[in-house]
């Protein structure tokens, strides 16, 4: 039986690199990819503790994340397209209209 | 036995994918990385008996979503990506505090105190079977939250309509 500190660990593993993508990449589609990691990371740990402490919920919860995600992609990836459409653009540090 | 070493297989093509998917200069093969992680994610989810949020980690994750960020690559032009740098200017900053993040999770790790058991043992999901189960869970305590669940799709594709809609009047 694998012991539930190993998913932990990785879970957290996982959630720093998606930290870490996220904070140094400058393409915002990558930025997006960056969330899904972890969203991932978190889902892996819902699952191992539901699954350890004999319960469904975490997985019910799971599932929702996933339709979040879903819903997150497409409508990131939405203003990402019309983000390039108005200004050519997907990198972080060209879009800096509201700075003043 | 072979479960610790298939999540040892599992957890280490995941850390190098993701790794990966970070550092890579073209966006394309960054989402391909993801691809390999998704699956074995999908693994993971096998291994702790979930099958069929395995099935729709595979489905939704690695079939709809990824393609939807590999059309949204191939719209915005690639070639000036590959010739400018991939990281901010103060990637650094983020580097480190991403590190912090993850070995202070790491450090609490320790300190989690388990609550108190469910009533779905993994024996008697494999007996009821997966899907049957947290259809039963899923539709009867958290009908509310999978109601919720289907408004933000419905938004989703009310936004992702807006967005994707040429301004008219902004032509003329």
């Amino acid at each position: 039986m694998i012991p539930l500190t190993w998913y932990m660990a990785l879970a957290a593993m996982l959630f720093a690199i998606g930290v870490c993508g996220f904070l140094t990449r400058r393409n915002v589609i990558i930025m997006f990819l960056s969330i899904e990691l972890m969203l991932n990371a978190v889902n892996l740990n819902l699952v191992a503790m539901s699954h350890s402490l004999h319960s469904l919920r975490g997985q019910v919860f799971t599932f929702f994340i996933i339709t979040v995600a879903a819903a997150e992609a497409a409508i990131g990836l939405g203003i990402a397209i019309s983000l390039f459409r108005s200004r050519r653009t997907v990198h972080v540090d060209d879009i800096n209209q509201l700075k003043g | 036995m072979f479960a610790k070493l298939l999540f040892l297989y599992c957890s280490l093509v995941i850390l190098a994918s993701g790794l990966a998917a970070i550092r890579m200069r073209n966006p394309v093969h960054s989402v391909l990385m993801v691809l390999l992680l998704f699956f074995h994610m999908a693994g993971l989810y096998l291994l702790l008996g979930a099958e069929f949020l395995a099935a729709v980690q595979v489905i939704v994750y690695a079939g709809a979503i990824l393609v939807l960020y590999l059309f949204v690559l191939f719209l915005v032009s690639l070639k000036e990506e590959l010739r400018l740098g991939r990281f901010v200017d103060s990637a650094w900053l983020g580097m480190v505090l991403a590190g912090g993040i993850g070995a202070g999770l790491l450090y609490i790790l320790p300190l989690f105190v388990p609550g108190r058991r469910g009533q779905w043992p993994p024996e008697l999901v494999r007996q009821v079977t997966h899907t049957k189960a947290l259809g039963q869970e899923m539709y009867s305590t958290f009908i509310l939250p999978f109601e919720i669940a289907g408004l933000i799709l419905l938004i989703a594709v009310i936004g992702g309509l807006v967005l994707a809609r040429k301004d008219k009047e902004a032509e003329q």
